[in-house]
């Protein structure tokens, strides 16, 4: 068994005085902190396409670290999901016992990251999709409109999410936005690419995490009130060569695999952090992950369904993506963290579950518009 | 087919490589030509040489109609590049020729604003001055 024993969120969402390298480095020194452990007990290193240069090659160098397992999996923000599923494959083989995981990113004061302009350039893909000034925001904008086509899902009920996310952040000192927003002030924000406001889309912030996963042996010698993995799921979707379906994520794949593992069902699962580049991200995930039958994300969002303490299913108490931080403009990182600090009982007493027992994490790569990697993990309490 | 067009969104020259010249030559003759899967027929978009469905490669490429309907789209305001900037509102879109693959363009020549799903359009080909044409649609007539 696999056991997340250091998380860390950098505190801050504009860092202009540090390179990324340097942030690599003070997420991984406070994850490590975190755990109770340092950089000499680290035997595995996991980076993905916010890692400078040669990834995890480059970085681990940087570290100074003495390890013999070296991943760069790059699948966009769900990287650091896979990450763990991965560290707890290396355990589960005996072939490591302290995984370190770090994101870095200065999107917003050290324009775009270097994930990868030239490897883009060369995909096979290229010449076919980036004539048409395609956006972020509106490859997710034709998702949104193909499934409130197909399933009358309205703008009003995205908005729901954003208004939920809001709730969470006014409580966390460190959230990039803080104001609480109602369902009328995202329909008014500025429509950026329809039907997606300038509130249906997350925050730009600098910053970063990382992650430590351990052994059971290494987990036993820790004072840290250590979070096992208890199941893991990693889906790819793609263009399927021309038959697109904008209307789902991968997250049809790693839902199920992940719950399997774990041996528990929906009903089991206390809190969720949900990937949440946008509002639309949130909706069709929930809906491929089993929450609620397809084409019905709309309705289950009502009513307050997602807000801590006690909505049907309490997600991203830490404001998520939408309000709190995207470091890296890849937000799988903090939904791991916020859903460790959840069963650690340490999110912020407004919002924090009662008794949570069981927390899933998802992240959701690349993108909704053309290809994506999505990866679930389900963790619990020792 | 349709002579070629000129639309108002830039029309930058693609990257041609070895697996893709024919599509391109194609396009600037006002033809848009895909390889078809000779052992089981599927076209797959993006065009390759491979077939991702049966992994044969014998593949032939075919003249398509050049007509469609718009699977999914979005009327984009803000949020692009400066190249794109001057010309916004612009309506990016998923279209399915009506062969069955779904590519990615822009619906051009009418009112952003009365771009629907399921609309029928018809292929344009927009000149990039360089011996290729990006390929957009406009309402079908």
């Amino acid at each position: 068994m696999a056991h997340i024993a250091g998380v860390f969120e950098h505190p801050l969402r504009e860092i202009p005085d540090k390179t990324v390298p340097q942030i690599h480095a003070e997420v991984a020194r406070g994850a490590l902190t975190d755990a109770g452990l340092t950089m000499a007990d680290v035997d595995a290193y996991y980076s993905a396409g916010d890692a400078p240069g040669f990834g995890a090659l480059s970085m681990a160098d940087y570290l100074g670290l003495d390890c013999h397992h070296l991943d760069d999996t790059e699948t966009g923000g769900s990287s650091y999901l896979l990450h763990v599923q991965h560290a707890a494959e290396a355990i589960a083989a005996g072939h490591i016992d302290v995984a370190l995981i770090t994101l870095a990113g200065k999107p917003r004061t050290g324009g775009a990251g270097p994930g990868g302009s030239a490897r883009f350039s060369s995909a096979p893909e290229a010449g076919f999709e980036n004539q048409f000034g395609l956006g972020v925001i509106s490859g997710y904008a034709m998702a949104a409109s193909r499934h409130m086509h197909e399933f009358g899902t309205t703008s009003a009920q995205l908005a729901e999410i954003k208004v939920a996310a809001s709730t969470h952040a006014q409580h966390n000192p460190d959230a990039f936005l803080q104001d609480v927003v109602t369902v009328e002030q995202v329909l008014d924000s500025r429509m950026i690419s329809d039907p997606l406001h300038l509130l249906d889309a997350c925050v730009v912030t600098d910053g970063g995490g990382a992650l430590v996963v351990v052994s059971d042996a290494v987990a036993k010698t820790l004072d840290r009130h250590t979070i096992p993995v208890l199941g893991t799921g990693f889906g790819f979707k793609g263009t399927n060569s021309g038959r697109i379906d904008l209307t789902y994520t991968g997250a049809r794949v790693s839902g199920p695999a992940a719950f399997e593992e774990a041996g528990v069902t929906h009903g089991d699962i206390d809190y969720a952090s949900i990937y949440d580049s946008f509002t639309i991200t949130v909706l069709v995930t929930l809906e491929d992950l089993g929450f609620c039958e397809r084409g019905k994300g709309g309705e289950f969002v009502l009513d307050g369904a997602l807000q801590a303490p006690h909505g049907r299913l309490p997600f991203n108490t830490d404001g998520g993506g939408l309000c709190n931080n995207h470091p890296a403009n890849r937000g799988g990182m903090t939904k791991v963290i916020e859903a460790v600090r959840q069963l650690r009982g340490e999110a912020h007493a407004a919002v924090q579950v009662p008794d949570c027992q069981l927390a899933l994490a998802h992240g959701t790569g690349g993108s909704m518009a053309t290809r994506m990697g999505s990866a679930t993990l389900i963790l619990g309490r020792d | 087919m349709s002579d070629v067009y000129t639309s108002y969104l830039p029309a930058n020259a693609p990257e041609v490589n070895i697996e893709t010249q024919p599509f391109w030559d194609a396009t600037a003759q006002g033809r848009i030509d895909l390889a078809v899967c000779d052992d089981c027929g599927f076209i797959p978009w993006y065009p390759r040489l491979v077939c991702p469905d049966c992994h044969s490669t014998d593949m032939t490429w075919t003249t398509m109609s050049g007509h469609g309907t718009v699977y999914s789209y979005s009327v984009t305001r803000a949020g692009v590049g400066r190249a794109w900037k001057e010309h916004l509102p612009f309506v990016v879109a998923y279209v399915q020729l009506d062969e069955g693959p779904i590519m990615m363009t822009n619906v051009v020549g009418c009112d952003p604003e009365t771009v629907e799903i399921g609309m029928a359009v018809t292929a344009v080909f927009d000149d990039t001055g360089e011996g290729t044409s990006i390929v957009r649609f406009t309402p079908a007539p």
